[in-house]
């Protein structure tokens, strides 16, 4: 990544060197001082999960006095069912989710960048036109058919729909992406006798690593956030998500075990934090390329 | 895609290669490889909406079949519904107060980040932290213990003497402990704002400095000015996100919207209305006025687009 500083070459007006000194510590001040009121809170939220029940609520610190983990076993294990079952739970919905907008995306982008067929302009207007749709308007008959079909109370409204490309925005980032593959990659493959299905999986998929990452890590990320699909399609508890036991925690005993509530919503960020150790690098140059939400 | 003998099944267009053959050749891989996204266009995207908005001339309960109910809902909604007036203040007050602080955050910071700081890739990723945390629930319930009563933030304000309110159960304060949530996911943003910056010719400065133009002077007639196009798409993206907004409004008000609806968002109130009194016809026609919210929203700023954003080419 390009990250080399842009120095402003000042011409003419020479600002004597002690002001520029001032400036950089006036603006590094600033800048770490924002930093730490950003990070506080979760670094708060870290120690109270560690330190003793009674001090949660009289210490602002982020050092607790000492150090304990009885409030991630008493969370664990807070509710009627375990919380390897709700981890074990947000695994399979996030990967299903990942390997169906990965498979699902990079077939419709694929088309939309590089095949030509009648319609294509209308269909990816279209395709564009959903990413502005707030799903509420497509919520109440997604539910009644998937009522219909049997899948409330099943992991299938949440993963099915990313099999059929339901994330648009993933499309849009994929054709971006394969439009800048030299097209003379492709005819150089038909020359050879390659059918389109041969290109995109031996020459456009290979390419697109970076790409398929990015919205691997985003779905992978988005899916483990997700409060409201679970919320809506998930009653049994043995079906929860960490979302969804997080927010029963709150109802039932959060409000007396506060330790071990925070215990449960720092091992519900870890995979996220995770992703964002290994791969902030792809995933910064994503929304700086395409501008995401989040 | 050889498909000879489709071709040769009708003798009378050996000639010219026929129709269906064309067709097959040309259109069919586009369409083969766009199969799995039309059944969710048709059978999740426009299915669902055509049917949603026939819902919302409705009475449904999901047991039993739809009941016709004309303009009801929407007259019901306009006329004689608090909770729908409630919820309307309060996204809109969540739209419009959210969106220019987060976005002037984060461009202060990109503009802050970008003068060749040391350190800029380090800042960079604390800043963007946040926003990637900030849709979790764990968030939202980490939110709830730092504005409440003896909560973090009263921690703070006691070291100087000051005893603050419970901000969550207080309905004055209450929305703007969620506005002040969202601004502090003001890290995309600023990433989007930061390539922005990147893109402004460097020599557009140097000949301005010639002609003596001020730091501040260059910021309103070229930083900003160029940098339009990038504050117009963080605009249009965050206000949507906005409208949408759902997860911390739940959690903190224990799907509520409490106290006294102040954090009533319309999301929230939507989902009450759906699955709290199964009032599907009802719920679908909020839904619709969301949409029509949002559409009219946007076709707005693409109108007015023209007479402030700047595109050079």
């Amino acid at each position: 990544m390009t990250d080399a500083p842009m120095k402003l070459t000042v011409v003419g007006a020479e600002a004597p060197i002690w002001r520029k000194r001032l400036l950089s510590v006036v603006s590094h001040g600033l800048l770490i001082g924002a930093s730490i009121l950003m990070l506080y809170p979760l670094l708060w939220m870290l120690a109270a999960s560690f330190r003793p029940e009674n001090e949660i609520f009289t210490s602002a610190s982020i050092i607790p006095s000492s150090w304990s983990i009885d409030a991630y076993i008493r969370g664990w294990n807070g509710l009627r069912t375990s919380f390897s079952v709700f981890f074990t739970n947000s695994f399979i919905i996030s990967t299903l989710s990942v390997i169906g907008n990965v498979f699902a995306c990079s077939l419709a982008a694929y088309a939309f960048a590089r095949l030509e067929f009648r319609g294509r302009k209308i269909w990816f207007a279209l395709m564009l036109m959903t990413l502005m749709l707030p799903y509420q308007v497509t919520l109440i008959p997604q539910y009644v058919l998937f009522r219909q079909l049997g899948w409330v109370d099943t992991f299938l409204p949440l993963v099915v729909p990313r099999f059929l490309a339901a994330d648009a925005f993933f499309i849009f980032l994929m054709v971006q992406f394969f439009r800048g593959i030299p097209r003379e990659l492709d005819e150089a493959a038909m020359m050879d006798g390659a059918g389109p299905w041969r290109i995109y999986w031996k020459i456009m998929l290979p390419l697109s690593t970076p790409v398929l990452a990015t919205a691997a890590i985003f779905t992978f990320i988005w899916t483990w956030d997700d409060f409201f699909g679970p919320l809506i399609y998930l009653n049994r508890m043995s079906d929860y998500t960490v979302m969804l036991g997080l927010r029963t925690f709150t109802d039932s005993t959060g409000m007396s075990d506060y330790g071990g509530l925070f215990a449960m919503s720092v091992l519900s960020i870890v995979p996220i934090f995770l992703f964002f150790l290994v791969f902030q690098r792809l995933l910064i140059e994503g929304i700086a390329t395409t501008g995401m939400k989040r | 895609m050889t498909m000879q003998h489709v071709a040769t099944s009708s003798p009378t267009e050996v000639e010219k290669p026929s129709v269906w053959r064309r067709i097959w050749q040309q259109d069919a891989p586009g369409y083969l490889f766009l199969l799995p996204w039309f059944i969710g266009f048709f059978g999740l995207t426009l299915g669902p909406m055509i049917s949603s908005l026939y819902l919302s001339f409705t009475h449904f309960d999901l047991l039993t079949a739809p009941r016709w109910a004309g303009v009801d809902n929407y007259v019901r909604m306009f006329t004689n519904d608090p909770k729908f007036a409630a919820s309307m203040r309060v996204t809109m007050f969540f739209v419009v107060f959210s969106v220019p602080l987060k976005l002037a955050f984060a461009l202060g910071v990109a503009l802050l980040l970008n003068r060749g700081m040391k350190g800029l890739t380090l800042y960079r990723s604390l800043f963007y932290l946040p926003s990637l945390l900030g849709a979790s629930v764990a968030i939202a319930i980490l939110w709830r213990q730092i504005f409440a009563a003896d909560g973090l933030v009263n921690k703070f304000l006691s070291l100087f003497g000051i005893i603050g309110p419970s901000w969550i159960s207080n309905p004055n304060y209450s929305l703007w402990t969620l506005i002040v949530l969202s601004i502090w996911q003001f890290g995309s943003p600023m990433i989007i704002f930061l390539a922005g910056l990147r893109q402004i010719p460097q020599d557009m400065y140097e000949a301005a400095s010639l002609d003596g133009a001020s730091k501040w002077r260059q910021f309103w007639k070229i930083t900003l000015p160029l940098l339009t196009p990038v504050v117009f798409f963080n605009a249009i993206i965050q206000t949507i996100e906005a409208f949408k907004s759902f997860t911390p409004a739940f959690i903190i008000s224990g799907g509520t919207g409490n106290p006294i609806n102040s954090t009533l968002f319309y999301t929230l109130y939507l989902y009450q209305e759906a699955f709290g009194f199964f009032r599907m016809g009802y719920a679908s026609a909020l839904a619709w006025v969301l949409l029509a919210l949002v559409a009219v929203f946007t076709a707005f700023s693409f109108l007015t687009s023209k007479y402030w954003v700047h595109y050079d080419d």
